[in-house]
């Protein structure tokens, strides 16, 4: 896998100390990772920077994933922090194509923690697991004095198997290809948001967090051909169809009139002056599939309970390089990484 | 009320199209209001509409313009012990002789994003053992949602609630602009939210002394493109006014009620305008009676000395003298991930939209 | 320089205003529109409610507009199924 880190310039203008928008699944995230823990840890499982390492066993591919929850508030409308735990790596396992077979669960709390409140969080993470047909096999706990812990923190790490004949990465998109979500964007990002910051919004505002392995199993019980998949987390549809549109060398081009998002997340970003396509999502996944299954695989979502409003959104492209919006009115503009989480803006 | 028609792809082929006919020979329009800046970039209109008709930006982007000695004051207040300093999102990031908000927020203050000034009053009433401090930026459509909060502060007898005024006013800085006669200009895209509280009577002396045509735009894109039309048309009549084109909200009289609580509340006064200079009456000041309520006088503190950047060309930017590409540090030395000028510092400022959506 | 999106008054408590966004409501004071009503449709920028949005002149101005251009929208490509 070619080395897609910027240039050894960035060394020189890392901040002195990390603040907020390293966190925030843009530039300024990738310039850490790529110039500080790829660098050291370097190897070639790692530089394939897809969401799940792909493991070669004898006789099978494993995939292994880890990831941490560091979310507040701890419970919002549609989730909490433990159920988008056990989603959010289920979810990494299952856009790899890998089928999970355990996933392990270390808690740092923090102490003071309300014993209920973490029994609550705990039996949520039961479910998720058991309604995915998964157990959480191993676990750590650690308890950090008061003020370093929000509440709690959760890493959960996943091993899945891989069948044979999927080839599942963000560097195979290629040009041609059709790109679909299986329902509408924002939910999550917006729902929490309003819950940790007090904007006071009301309405059917919840996040979507939900383990999308059931209806991944579907789609390749459609057609082997799905190039490319990933989950729309932190920075949103746009930030992570930028990755695979530089992991694969390619252009993405979406329809602004084609990408579902419901109206009352739409006027919620208007509120707060938010992009959509830059906004958290815990149970959507972007497929890449070759042009002539797309049919076929959007009918194989819509079917799904997690494919309601599913939609084709777009279309990969050998030039321009780098992702697309072409606009209600005809114009094209560019969906760039962004340096950091977007902010609420009054301009 | 379905106002989807405003970004009806039929009518803005339709206006587009009508644009390309009235377009003869190179023109130049300012755009002044940051919020357009960024409603043209996101829905692609500047690269649908003819090359030889240009769209500069103009100074309305009230974080790029805040002077730095400013940001610093705001990072100095929120590392004042007992203070809770609140701020709308936009000032986050934008950058002082030393540090930002977001910086000083690391460093252990106490630094809130709020959606609405009411949102700050809500919590000096929550926190009576605390100032709480509002970053008062904005124009004119800002201005009287903060003199009303201050009102409600007096009403209900807080007294821990304080604002810092940094607030700007748009047509005074239009007349600068025209007065330092640097750019070649056929005619003024207004603010449409500006003017929803002003009117369109402050703009009429523009079309009066200095001959210029100007359309009051709403944003959408229909609402661009007719407005971009309008002012094509009041170009080849040769018979400069004001227009409005954003008819849903904005009248000749703007708000009165509003006008009236900033004017209460407030008075002009002469104002730094970042990378631009010192421009008469375009900053308002506490009147004698709400001096109270100022951060600056309440809360004195030491300030850096204030740090120019060179080779930076956002003053020009913002004057419409240079368009982003023309600075030697766009996309090289200054990009969003490191910037250098304002302009580049916040999501509205030329540069920063520019950069963004690709507008090489 | 401003964000002001457009809601439908659903209460009104006081100078308070409970304002409908499509779906999401959220408050939003009267301090600069006093003669606001339940029904009214605003324009709303920081948490307060700065004018009305005029319905009429909105139909007006998409009517003329249509007159003028045409009401049939070119319908992005649709991909093959």
């Amino acid at each position: 896998m070619s080395d897609k880190s910027p240039p050894s310039t960035v060394h020189s203008l890392r901040p002195n100390k990390i603040v907020l928008a390293h966190g925030s699944g843009g530039r300024m995230m990738q310039e850490l990772i790529a110039s500080l823990f790829r660098r050291a840890f370097d190897n070639p499982a790692l530089d394939s920077l897809d969401d799940a390492a792909e493991l070669a066993f004898p006789g099978t591919r494993l995939a292994f994933t880890t990831d941490s929850y560091v979310v507040t508030p701890l419970v919002f409308p549609g989730g909490d922090i433990g159920r988008l735990a056990v989603c959010g790596t289920l979810n990494d396992l299952a856009v790899k194509g890998a089928r999970p077979l355990a996933l392990s669960a270390s808690f740092i709390l923090e102490e003071g923690l309300e014993t209920a409140l973490l029994e609550k969080i705990v039996a949520s993470m039961a479910r998720a697991a058991s309604e995915a047909g998964v157990s959480v096999v191993t676990g750590d706990t650690k308890v950090v004095e008061k003020g370093k812990a929000d509440g709690m923190f959760i890493t959960t790490s996943g091993v899945g198997e891989i069948p044979a004949g999927r080839n599942v990465s963000g560097s195979l998109a290629r040009p041609g290809d059709a790109v679909l979500v299986n329902g509408p964007i924002a939910e999550h990002g917006i729902a929490v948001l309003n819950a940790r910051m007090d904007f006071g919004l009301k309405g059917d505002l919840k996040s979507d967090c939900a383990a999308l392995s059931s209806l991944v199993e579907a789609l390749f019980g459609v057609t082997s051909k799905i190039h490319a998949m990933r989950d729309p987390t932190r920075g949103g549809v746009a930030t992570t169809l930028n990755e695979i549109a530089s992991q694969s060398g390619v252009g993405i081009i979406l329809e602004e009139a084609r990408i579902p998002v419901r109206p009352e997340v739409k006027a919620s970003c208007d509120l707060l002056g938010l992009d959509p396509l830059y906004v958290a999502n815990e149970g959507k996944v972007l497929v890449v599939v070759d042009r002539d299954e797309a049919g076929a695989v959007l009918g194989s979502m819509k079917g799904c309970p997690l494919g309601e409003g599913a939609a084709r959104i777009g279309e990969v492209v050998d030039k321009p390089r780098g992702v697309f919006l072409r606009t209600r009115i005809g114009g094209l503009r560019p969906l760039i990484l962004l340096e950091g989480e977007q902010l609420p803006r009054i301009c | 009320m379905n106002l989807d028609k405003f970004s009806d792809p039929g009518l803005a082929k339709g206006l587009l199209g009508k644009i390309e006919s009235l377009v003869r020979g190179d023109v130049a329009l300012m755009e002044v209001c940051g919020t357009h800046t960024m409603a043209i970039a996101s829905s692609g209109i500047r690269n649908l509409l003819p090359k030889a008709l240009k769209l500069l930006s103009g100074p309305g982007c009230p974080v790029c313009v805040t002077p730095t000695h400013e940001v610093d004051r705001a990072v100095a207040f929120s590392k004042l012990p007992d203070v809770i300093l609140t701020t709308f999102g936009d000032m986050l990031r934008v950058t002082g002789s030393e540090s930002s908000l977001e910086q000083s927020k690391a460093e252990g203050a106490e630094v809130r994003v709020v959606y609405s000034p009411r949102d700050a009053l809500t919590l000096a009433r929550e926190h009576p053992d605390k100032s709480i401090i509002f970053v008062g930026v904005g124009f004119e459509t800002t201005s009287p949602t903060i003199a009303a909060t201050v009102k409600e502060a007096r009403e209900k007898g807080i007294i821990n609630f304080f604002v810092q005024p940094a607030f700007k006013l748009v047509p005074e800085a239009l007349r600068a602009i025209l007065e330092m006669g640097r750019v070649k200009l056929a005619g003024f895209l207004c603010p449409g939210h500006v003017s929803t509280i002003i009117g369109s009577r402050p703009y009429e002396f523009i079309p009066r002394d200095y001959g210029q045509p100007c359309v009051i735009a709403g944003f959408e894109p229909v609402d661009i493109l007719e407005a971009v039309a309008m002012l094509l048309e009041q170009i080849r009549s040769g018979k400069p006014r004001v227009e409005i084109q954003y008819r849903r909200t904005v009248k000749p009289e703007g708000n009165p009620q509003a006008v009236a609580l900033m004017e209460e509340v407030f008075e002009p006064c002469d104002s730094e305008w970042r990378a631009i200079g010192m421009i008469p009456q375009t900053g308002l000041a506490f009147r004698k009676g709400y001096k109270a309520f100022d951060a600056t006088k309440r809360f004195p503190v030491t300030l850096p000395a204030p740090v120019d950047p060179p080779g930076c060309l956002c003053g020009e930017v913002m004057m419409g003298i240079h368009a982003p590409r023309d600075c030697s540090l766009f996309g090289t030395g200054c990009t969003p991930a490191h910037p250098v000028g304002p302009c580049m510092v916040s999501s509205e400022g030329a540069c920063a939209a520019w950069y963004k959506y690709g507008e090489r | 320089m401003c964000l002001a999106v457009p809601g439908k008054i659903k209460k009104i408590e006081g100078r308070l205003a409970e304002v409908d966004f499509g779906g999401v409501t959220r408050e939003s004071a009267l301090d600069l529109l006093a003669d606001a009503k339940v029904g009214d449709y605003i324009l709303v920028h920081a948490g307060y409610a700065i004018q009305k949005l005029d319905e009429q002149e909105a139909l007006e101005t998409i009517q003329l507009l249509e007159e003028v251009y045409g009401a049939d929208p070119e319908e992005p490509q649709e991909p093959s199924p």
